[in-house]
């Protein structure tokens, strides 16, 4: 099976903004690293252990319920274009997809459940990856599902296990629990305000850290801010996952205020930024996703602050994820140059805000008395 | 960091040459401006881009770490994992460890490190036994458990302890 084509909505539940504080919080994602017994690591791996890693979890799949129906997709088989769907939808790394030029290395691989929104990286930086991707702030939900494949998995192949170290991992920084959780949050109240750099330092002193919307290494835009815990050894798990939840909820009340400062000191401003956001996306020719992100923003708040009370949270996470490159160029059939890649976001934007945007400014004008423009 | 409603622009609104990689907006007396500035401008205002903190290298955050005092290599520390071949100098240049068993080989100077980053040496987390080939599943399952009770006990968990041994209980064939 190398078609992504039979799976066109595939690993975009999250989207459907269905869980809690979901204005706020895009995603919850638990991902607990895994290896086997007796084989190098990823970056240390020779071809013959990569292809023995890979082969083990073929046999496993088959007895792991969670896996019944999944789909196991090598990243060799797949073309470009089909790698970067993954990657945009967060359902593998850039380190999975390997070098730009030379592609993945062999082996690598992505298991996708069928029914829960779990998959599985394998032969990435550690054996094995498997992630839980919920929409809102669901962290019980998502830790639950990961940990559940994870004791399926370890009852059918060995993971390495030290009695003092416990699980262990490429990287020292994830041994113990091999538990990474991170909620991915909207703070454009806290960035307007200029309170944002005081929580991020807060939470660093409370053992949290925050990425980008890809994870490691990507960059904050849109507002977007992925925290995570810092440390994986030495908690037990529920307690990590206990701590995070309670600490990005006094995130989110923190924004709440932020935004109700907004509103009470600077009204018009930030009305207006919004309504700006909202026509530049309802009429523009060229987006460039940077722009897009930073404009999503704008409207984002204004869903939050009932300014845009008609557009739903889950046609802008729809259009935050598929007016990625990768997804423009599936829809267009064919690689699209930057520049028309631009012009493919922006009529693609125009066309499900027609459908699915919030009443025009020129009405909202006749509701005011006010005559209408043009 | 804007939310505005264009793009940010290319230079430095300081400067005038170099690239804007900061885009910083703010709001005084119900105004609002947005500046857009290079990294060395930003850093002189006092600004610093979110991006900062994630894009410094671990493995240089690790070396750091490492070269803490009291953690440095102990004689016992080999200058290479037998299993994989990683060497200590590498380990400490890449910050990724080769295998399973370079936990083993560089356990004392590790047994620094994780101190260091994660406070702790010992895992608390979930206990994990490997499948046995030969045991049948339900065989697989009791071994487990019965090695959780011993954690819960050691530990002290006793609430813990009493549940895993229910469900030991429930899962044992009537008269062993």
């Amino acid at each position: 099976m190398s078609d992504l084509s039979i799976l066109p909505d595939y690993g975009l539940d999250w989207l459907d903004a269905s869980g809690e504080h979901s204005d706020i919080v895009l995603s919850t994602r638990v991902r607990i690293a895994r290896n086997l017994q007796g084989h190098a690591f990823g970056n240390r791996a020779r071809v013959n252990d990569r292809e023995v890693v890979l082969e083990q979890t073929r046999r496993a799949v088959e007895r792991v319920e969670l896996l019944k129906g999944s789909t196991l997709l090598e990243l060799r088989d797949l073309d470009p274009g089909g790698r970067r769907i993954l990657l945009e939808r967060r359902l593998v790394s850039r380190e999975l997809l390997g070098d730009v030029k030379t592609g993945p290395v062999g082996a690598s691989a992505v298991l996708l459940a069928s029914a829960d929104p779990l998959s599985v990286m394998i032969n990435e930086e550690d054996h094995f990856r498997i992630q839980g991707l919920v929409s809102g702030l669901r962290l019980k939900r998502a830790w639950h599902l990961a940990d559940r494949l994870d004791e399926e998995l370890g009852r059918e192949l060995p993971f390495a296990y030290h009695h003092e170290f416990g699980f262990l991992t490429s990287c020292p920084t994830n041994v113990g629990s091999g538990l990474r959780a991170s909620v991915l949050v909207h703070l454009p109240g806290l960035v307007l305000t200029k309170e944002i750099g005081k929580v991020l330092q807060g939470l660093a002193q409370v053992g949290l850290t925050f990425r980008g919307l890809y994870g490691e290494g990507s960059e904050v835009i849109g507002n977007f801010f992925q925290v995570s815990n810092q440390t994986t050894l030495g908690k037990g798990e529920e307690d990590l996952v206990e701590h995070l939840d309670q600490i990005v909820r006094q995130v989110i009340q923190y924004e709440t205020h932020a935004r109700q400062v907004l509103l009470r000191d600077a009204p018009q401003v930030t009305e207006d930024k919004i309504w700006r956001a909202y026509g530049l996306l309802r009429y523009a020719r060229s987006l460039s996703f940077e722009e897009l992100m930073n404009l999503l923003s704008g409207i984002r708040l204004g869903v939050g602050l009932k300014l845009l009370p008609e557009l739903r949270v889950y046609t802008l996470n729809k259009l935050m994820i598929l007016t990625q490159t990768a997804h423009l160029e599936q829809a267009a059939r064919r690689g699209l140059p930057p520049s028309e890649c631009d012009t493919h976001r922006a009529t693609y934007v125009r066309r499900i805000l027609v459908t699915e945007g919030a009443s025009p400014p020129d009405e909202r004008v006749e509701e005011d008395g006010s005559p209408p423009a043009g | 960091m804007t939310a505005e409603g264009k793009a940010p622009s290319e230079v430095c609104d300081i400067c005038g040459s170099r690239k804007a990689i900061v885009h910083l907006t703010q709001i005084e007396n119900n105004q609002m401006s947005t500046s857009h500035l290079c990294k060395e401008c930003a850093a002189a205002k006092g600004v610093e881009g979110p991006g900062e903190a994630a894009t410094l290298p671990l493995s240089n955050f690790l070396a750091q770490l490492g070269d803490e005092p009291g953690s440095k290599p102990s004689a016992a520390t080999a200058e290479a994992c037998s299993f994989c071949g990683l060497a200590f100098a590498d380990f400490r240049e890449a910050g990724r460890l080769g295998c399973p068993h370079c936990y083993t080989a560089f356990e004392d100077y590790l047994r620094g490190l994780l101190r260091r980053v994660h406070g702790s040496t010992q895992h608390v987390g979930k206990v994990y036994l490997p499948p046995d080939p030969s045991a049948s599943d339900v065989q697989k399952q009791l071994e487990l458990l019965r090695y959780k009770l011993q954690r819960a006990v050691d530990c002290e968990d006793f609430e813990r302890a009493a549940e895993l041994r229910d469900r030991i209980r429930m899962m044992e064939p009537a008269g062993s």
